[in-house]
């Protein structure tokens, strides 16, 4: 197949894509230590990168995992907390131009990362080879960090006396963070974090999770907080 | 279930729910209202899991070496400290509180 010379703003996206890749797939070795910790072995955690790959459903499965939620719990957590992906799908395919078992693939690396970059460029060409840069490159770094973290962390040994415990704290509220900009994501943020703590002691572990996420329904429904300053900010 | 099977379960689900975001037809999930839902969805189900995480073991509420190891995370997050390093740090502030201080 024969292309045209790349464009200055196509060389930009790739070069913005090759360095949010190694970024990302440098945490794949937490998520890797992680998992292990939580009691799954080194092909489920593997398994976990290659079929679902989204860090945030799956820093959470084996969050509730380790916490010792049930597993319809696990499940359901991974899943919500995978809805945003299908955003990012309406946001990225009305310019992605693929056709045929190619979305699919193109689904398959539509996370977080991959939007955003994409989203970052101005130019068609730039957008698209954003995506598949940063798409392609996380998915390969992800999954060899993965194994790579699975692999230490199965040497190890006790996870709390590593910190691990508190590092999978730091993961989500790293996941948390560039989603506050408004005072609308503030509150429910910290509303959420509040009706999920004190319902610890109350219900199943896993389960005050879920019922928190009633906060980001009720907030979004009647859009209290109603967030002007979210575009002007932008 | 086993473990395999909330692995694949939810793998399915995830994975499923990104072809729809590709191949559904658009205007369900288009409109203010549904996205304004959904990014608060993530942002509720994130600090919860951030409670959860450093507050509860089981299903009893307990302080240790968990809270200061995340207040130390949220400080370098605000100072624009990369992801991996904050981990790590967080990590390393909880090990060491439990091997050398004997907290919890």
């Amino acid at each position: 197949m024969t292309r045209p010379p790349r464009s200055v703003d196509e060389r930009r996206a790739i070069r913005q894509g090759i360095s949010v890749a190694i970024a990302t797939a440098a945490y794949g070795i937490s998520f890797g230590a992680l998992s292990v910790a939580s009691g799954l072995d080194v092909w489920q955690t593997c398994a976990l990168s290659l079929l679902m790959f989204s860090g945030g459903s799956q820093f959470a499965l084996v969050g509730v995992i380790a916490g010792g939620g049930a597993p319809a719990t696990a499940v359901a957590s991974a899943a919500i907390l995978g809805v945003r992906n299908a955003l990012y799908g309406l946001s990225v395919r009305p310019w992605l131009g693929v056709r045929g078992p190619m979305r699919i693939l193109a689904a398959h690396l539509t996370i977080d990362e991959s939007t955003a970059v994409s989203l970052a460029q101005t130019d068609l060409g730039a957008r698209r080879v954003g995506f598949w840069v940063t798409g392609v490159g996380i998915y390969l770094g992800w999954n060899l960090t993965t194994l790579a973290g699975a692999l230490v962390g199965d040497v190890l040994g006790d996870a709390r006396m590593w910190g691990l415990d508190a590092a999978a704290a730091a993961a989500f509220v790293g996941l948390l963070w560039p989603r506050l900009r408004s005072r609308q994501a503030v509150a429910v943020g910290v509303a959420s974090a509040v009706v999920a703590a004190a319902l610890v002691p109350a219900l199943p572990a896993g389960i005050p999770v879920l019922v928190a996420v009633v906060v980001a329904l009720v907030v979004g429904w009647t859009d209290w907080l109603g967030a002007r300053p979210t575009k002007a900010a932008a | 279930m086993t473990t395999w099977h909330v692995i694949l379960l939810a793998s399915i689900l995830v994975a499923g729910t990104k072809v729809l975001g590709h191949l559904a037809p658009a205007e369900r999930l288009e409109g203010p209202r549904p996205r304004r839902i959904l990014e608060l969805v993530t942002v509720s189900l994130l600090a919860a899991l951030v409670a959860v995480q450093t507050l509860a073991t089981g299903t009893a509420l307990v302080l240790d070496a968990r809270v200061p190891a995340v207040a130390l995370a949220i400080v370098l997050y605000r100072l624009r400290v990369p992801f991996l390093v904050v981990v790590l740090a967080a990590a390393a502030t909880a090990a060491l509180l439990r091997r050398l201080a004997g907290w919890p």
